[in-house]
């Protein structure tokens, strides 16, 4: 004897799927796929006379780029990101091998410890970077105190202070994927290769190193393109007189209101993060990259 | 060549102490803003340039009724963080859940949608929605700001709930269907509970991570209030009032207080549950003597 | 019609272009004890989890008491499985996994206080309601899975591998231990391992899978004694096995001639000049310095290894292959090097089809 609920075909349903993988694909379909590809056409279009857009193709935007003043801009940014992203990672590793090799608990707590300055806000902490370095500020006072300079050096406003306040911002991020993957290596790993006859230093690059690079490369992008494409730390710590590429596309879309060239920033910035990517998808999975 | 143990011992011991000093300096750069903006708090100036003596009337201040834009940024800032945080989790569960247990065509193409917000500079998000949502003439205000925070936070959650799920949760899911109960009650009874940290920890990124948000808050506010960071950012080049350091010290504050509180609970709980476990076993082995 | 409790009717099970379970058909009596027994990928677990319903047939019928149930979901199925990894709910007690299915079933709560503490003594488990399941040991969170599987009175219990994850020592005293409980209960029991030594130990009837395919299904003894093929001798106990062409057959008796000589052996179905394999349990092969009638078989006596309780003697033919021997006690006639004449009583070598050795695939 069957019920007719039994007899009903067990239907291979896709509700489930539906309900819990629907969202999200909606999500990020309609936030993410479309707004990209719509800015990417934005870029061959040309710049209306008032701000906006005309939508008549145009090459105007990259050529824009090409220009000496866009050009220096670009070249600085990269300079700049590539600077951070170098201190960040050779800071940040010997940092994050120190945590990695503590105790389970105490490593859990000093991660904790690097935390919490992040649940202050990040611009009022950049914002303590300008009144350590304001002209009449405690380091100025300390140098001249200490006799090392006779008037004020003049920090703030100035690609240095800058550069500090993007290593300083970005460190965590740094930290915190590459200490993942050395707290994956496995002790007896390094044991091994010590008692194979490695030295130190031997089994550093032999063994760590590669065995740690999917963090290390994690890093550099959760470093680098973020740098490359900041705008609030030139902002706070450059004063508006320090410009970056983020600077320039943040301008487009308030005072001077040239959407295509904005756009074509931005497709750059993609090009970028799509061309690092790629790279790291030749060495690791995209699956393995700590982003948390 | 004399590889005395003493020496072996004082070159470990060196070694220590350099990484401990290392480390020392590392947490110093992390620590030096965070006490810098809390000192300044007391700072006796109408802005924050420079230290012109110790007072605490921007803590009376703040509470005062004077004080209007600050405490109505930090609501909308509070606002826009909580709204963010629930529909991100929400999405974020589900799809974290859903992606990892079922196959389904476009799937790859949504996993790499999802590291898009991650990678990407988080201005080219914020400017690509921003002229869509002009384009298609959406009204800029907390609607979008809480859809572009819930753009990049969305991935974090789906990210963090996946890294939960095992091939374990699969089995508990069958088990729980094994003693009757259905896709509906498994789901709530079984699936939620076993992700339940994740989840937590989820809510707790996105929230940080929307209430600090500088760029979309920015990008797509339109004409509306400023939320905190925004704030701080406009007023940062004629120089921030010490009213916010004094707010932002007490946020600093109350986070640390309720996170303390938070693991002191856990603790506490964890160790009561295993006194009644050892009570049971002596109860047990008393009983069983007899 | 038929006293079977669940019955699977012409079952296969492909996925994709594997084809797992080929055209299966099996009749489980009302409270025996039936092992699937079989070395991994062969099927068994598919099979179980076909009959729970965590997957779908591709084709033919499962019926539970006489009723179909390929159409229904695993909660609406009257079968209940106790999971290789345990599987208990980690968020909740002792007492909350027992008492899940009630709950769901919205029993009230004093009759499920009662059934919980009911089951929890039948597996020996009082006293432990409030733990997690993380602070049990293995074989105590495979007791709380049993008993959170029994309370909700299945009439088949479906059992994955259930030990495999315990030491030996606690699962032979749990082998044991769920025998009784099945016998006291008198639920079916489906157990499926790829141990034969749990299998011989603990069941009715012992099905024996290779490639999606039961080979043979019997109890154990007939199992051990009558092999019906070369895998079954093979992977039930400590079997020789020899090759050759039979030369004569008088009824059942065979006489085989292999390359190192003849043997005798019995049989049925086999005609002169075929090629098979005879299979003889190593405790049933003797030697002897002299030749026995109808056998022609020297052996060279290589090492004697003792294991525990036995003694294992392993002899070389002329052919190169090794063959074994064992016995309680040792033979103070037998030293290395030894020639011997090996043979048997015919009636307790088996000659079978030649269907592939029972090695462990990797």
């Amino acid at each position: 004897m069957s019920g007719p609920s039994a007899l009903r075909k067990k239907r291979h349903s896709r509700l489930p799927a539906l309900a819990q993988a629907g969202p999200v694909s909606v999500w990020m379909i309609l936030f993410v796929t479309l707004p990209l590809l719509f800015i990417i056409y934005i870029s061959f279009m040309t710049r209306g006379t008032f701000g906006g857009v005309v939508y008549e193709f145009s090459s105007a935007s990259y050529e824009t780029l090409l220009d000496a003043t866009y050009f220096k801009v670009i070249l600085k940014s990269f300079q700049v990101a590539v600077l951070t992203t170098v201190t960040c990672l050779l800071v940040g590793y010997p940092f994050a091998y120190y945590i990695a090799r503590k105790p389970a608990d105490v490593a859990a707590r000093l991660i904790m410890l690097l935390m919490i300055p992040m649940w202050t806000s990040s611009l009022m902490r950049l914002n303590a970077w300008m009144l350590l370095f304001q002209t009449n500020g405690p380091v100025n006072n300390a140098l001249m105190a200490l006799g090392l300079v006779h008037s004020p050096v003049k920090f703030i406003y100035t690609d240095g202070l800058v550069l500090l306040g993007l290593i300083t911002n970005f460190l965590p991020f740094a930290v915190l994927p590459m200490y993942s993957s050395i707290e994956k290596l496995q002790g007896n790993l390094l044991e091994a290769s010590a008692d194979l006859g490695a030295r130190p230093a031997v089994t550093f690059f032999k063994v760590t190193l590669p065995l740690t690079f999917p963090g290390i490369f994690s890093a550099i992008i959760l470093t680098f393109i973020p740098a490359l494409g900041t705008y609030t730390i030139t902002d706070m710590l450059g004063g508006g007189k320090v410009l970056y590429i983020g600077n320039i596309i943040k301008n487009q879309f308030g005072t001077i209101r040239n959407w295509p060239l904005g756009a074509a920033l931005s497709v750059l910035l993609l090009l970028i993060t799509a061309l690092l990517i790629f790279i790291y998808s030749r060495f690791a999975k995209i699956e393995d990259m700590e982003v948390l | 060549m004399t590889a005395s143990p003493n020496r072996r011992l004082r070159r470990q011991s060196c070694r220590k102490f350099l990484g401990d000093f290392y480390a020392v300096i590392i947490y110093a750069i992390f620590y030096i803003p965070v006490l810098v903006m809390m000192v300044f708090s007391f700072n006796n100036a109408k802005r924050n340039y420079a230290w012109e003596g110790f007072t605490t009337q921007w803590y009376g201040k703040l509470f005062s009724f004077g004080n209007h834009d600050l405490w109505e940024s930090l609501a909308y800032s509070l606002a826009i963080a909580i709204l963010a945080t629930a529909i991100s989790v929400v999405i974020g569960v589900l799809g974290g859940i859903g992606l990892k247990k079922f196959e389904f065509r476009g799937k790859k193409f949504i996993n790499l949608m999802l590291y898009v917000p991650i990678v990407v500079p988080e201005i080219v998000l914020a400017v690509a929605m921003l002229i869509i949502f002009i384009t298609v003439g959406v009204k800029l205000g907390i609607g979008t700001i809480v859809a572009g925070h819930c753009t990049f936070c969305i991935p974090y959650a789906v990210v963090t709930i996946k890294g939960r799920i095992s091939g374990d949760n699969e089995t508990l899911e069958e088990a729980s269907m094994d003693l009757g109960a259905n896709r509906f009650q498994t789901f709530w009874r079984v699936t939620i509970p076993s992700i339940m940290p994740g989840i937590t920890s989820a809510a707790f990124l996105s929230f940080t991570l929307s209430f600090d948000d500088v760029v979309m808050s920015n990008m797509l506010a339109g004409a509306s209030q400023s939320t905190l960071p925004v704030l701080i950012l406009s007023v940062n080049r004629t120089g921030v009032t010490p009213d916010i350091n004094a707010l932002t010290t007490i946020m600093v504050l109350v986070m640390v207080a309720g996170m303390l509180t938070v693991n002191g609970i856990q603790r506490s709980l964890r160790r009561r549950e295993l006194r009644a476990a050892e009570e049971a076993e002596t109860a047990r082995l008393n009983a069983a003597r007899f | 019609m038929s006293k079977s409790i669940v019955s699977l009717r012409h079952v296969d099970k492909w996925y994709g272009k594997n084809h797992v379970v080929k055209d299966m058909n099996l009749e489980i009596e009302e409270g025996e004890f039936l092992t699937l027994l079989g070395p991994s990928g062969c099927g068994k677990t598919t099979t179980l989890r076909m009959i729970a319903g965590f997957e779908d047939a591709s084709s033919g019928t499962i019926e539970v008491q006489g009723e179909r149930v390929e159409e229904k979901e695993p909660y609406q199925r009257d079968v209940n499985t106790v999971f290789q990894n345990y599987s208990l709910f980690p968020h909740m007690t002792v007492f909350e996994n027992v008492a899940y299915g009630p709950t769901i079933r919205g029993i009230r709560k004093a009759e499920i206080q009662s059934k919980v503490s009911e089951m929890l003594a039948l597996v020996q488990m009082s006293g432990y309601e409030k733990r997690k399941p993380e602070a049990l040991s293995g074989g105590q969170k495979q007791r709380v899975a049993i008993a959170r599987a029994l309370i909700n009175n299945p009439r088949v219990l479906l059992l994955d591998e259930p030990l495999g994850a315990l030491d030996l020592k606690l699962r032979k005293q749990m082998q044991i231990e769920l025998k009784r409980l099945q016998k006291k209960l008198g639920i079916t029991f489906v157990y499926v391992t790829h141990d034969q030594e749990e299998a011989m130990t603990m069941s009715d009837r012992i099905a024996v899978m290779r490639d999606g395919v039961i080979l043979q299904m019997d109890s154990p003894m007939e199992m051990y004694d009558h092999p019906k093929s070369r895998f079954v001798a093979d992977f039930l106990g400590e079997s020789n096995i020899l090759f050759g062409t039979i030369t004569a057959a008088e009824g059942r008796r065979l006489t085989i001639h292999t390359p190192d000589g003849d043997v005798l052996a019995t049989g049925q179905g086999f005609g002169v000049g075929e090629e098979i394999c005879v299979s003889i349990r190593s405790e049933y092969l003797n030697v002897s310095k002299t030749p026995v009638e109808g056998f022609s078989v020297k052996a060279r006596v290589k090492d004697f290894i003792y294991v525990g309780t036995v003694i294992k003697t392993n002899l070389d033919l002329p052919c190169g292959q090794e063959i074994k021997l064992s016995r309680f006690e040792h033979d103070a006639s037998l030293h290395e090097g030894d020639e011997v004449y090996i043979h048997w009583d015919a009636e307790k070598a088996v000659a079978i089809h030649d269907d592939g050795a029972a090695e462990v695939r990797l």
